[in-house]
């Protein structure tokens, strides 16, 4: 905090400009903020439970691939991918897929991914989403081995 | 230098309207098709932004604070190249704690990678975001406490990993 030893009145003229250039920095954003908002409203619509529900075939290593994928894809509150989740499991998919489904839901975002790469670089984008998405996978198949051992 | 780094922000800039442009095609083309579905996605999408305003204002007043308060000197010693534990911790926590959805915390980082942040811990903080305290208990409710806690333990742990990954292919 060297800038403690400022007077105040450069100080004052730097709270103005930090705020200026962060409003600016953050209006450069702005259309890829209203485009990612345009994208979820159309998702919200058309993209029920059900469809997505339909898609799960009972085949274990297929369905944990296609929840992480899923989830990938889905984008929305949390909320609403443990709902699904919920309904998943009482349509009888595995808790694996389930899991891998509500973790690539939060971690992993493919209609985010405009925004991201626009503002955090293209590179940082591929690579964080891929990992994320392998990460989903290991995270499920961890997290239902370790509840399984000890129920 | 200087001159790249315009450049590279021209090009983001071109890139977010092309991106809004297609999106606000992909819409003419669905009211073409169904001026109902057209009509509920706008609405919902309306809602989805008047959630995220508050949240908005959030993310530009910390984003001041932080321009103001934080030199490049700070943000190297908590978050970069030999920040060790000490900024995994801070990015895990960060992670938790921050809400609203996850894309309106892109501008905040970058702004701190442009002062020093490392990669790795801009990755550690978005995979975080997976862990919101408000919403536990409704985790709870769905797939009981002990799913909870321990994809919570695995989520951490994966943060981590991912960070290093990121921080690795960096280096």
């Amino acid at each position: 905090m060297t800038n403690l030893k400022h007077t105040d009145d450069k100080k004052q003229k730097n709270l103005v400009t930090s705020f200026y250039k962060s409003f600016k920095s953050f209006s450069a954003s702005l259309p890829v903020f209203i485009g990612i908002v345009l994208l979820l409203g159309l998702f919200r619509v058309n993209v029920s439970p059900q469809l997505i529900s339909s898609i799960f075939r009972g085949d274990f290593f297929w369905d944990v691939i296609l929840g992480s994928t899923i989830g990938s894809i889905s984008a929305g509150n949390p909320i609403t991918s443990y709902i699904i989740g919920a309904e998943l499991l009482k349509e009888g998919v595995s808790l694996f897929a389930v899991t891998a489904f509500i973790v690539a839901w939060v971690t992993v975002g493919i209609i985010q991914f405009p925004a991201e790469s626009a503002i955090l670089g293209k590179q940082f984008a591929l690579k964080r989403n891929l990992i994320s998405f392998i990460l989903a996978i290991l995270v499920s198949l961890a997290t239902v081995t370790v509840l399984m051992m000890i129920r | 230098m200087k001159d790249k780094i315009e450049k590279e922000k021209e090009k983001g800039r071109w890139i977010s309207l092309y991106f809004l442009g297609l999106v606000i095609i992909l819409y003419l083309f669905i009211f073409g098709l169904n001026i109902e579905n057209a009509y509920n996605s706008l609405k919902a999408s309306g809602d989805i932004f008047v959630k995220l305003i508050p949240v908005l204002f959030l993310v530009v007043f910390l984003m001041g604070l932080l321009n103001y308060f934080l030199r490049p000197k700070a943000i190297s010693k908590y978050l970069g190249k030999d920040s060790g534990a000490r900024g995994w911790i801070l990015a895990v926590l960060a992670g938790i704690i921050s809400h609203g959805p996850i894309y309106a915390w892109y501008p905040l980082l970058k702004e701190l990678r442009k002062q020093g942040m490392r990669q790795g811990l801009a990755a550690v903080f978005l995979y975080n975001r997976a862990i919101k305290i408000p919403l536990l208990p409704v985790m709870i409710y769905y797939f009981g406490i002990a799913f909870t806690v321990i994809l919570l333990v695995f989520t951490v742990i994966a943060s981590l990993v991912e960070g290093k990954v990121i921080d690795m292919s960096e280096a």
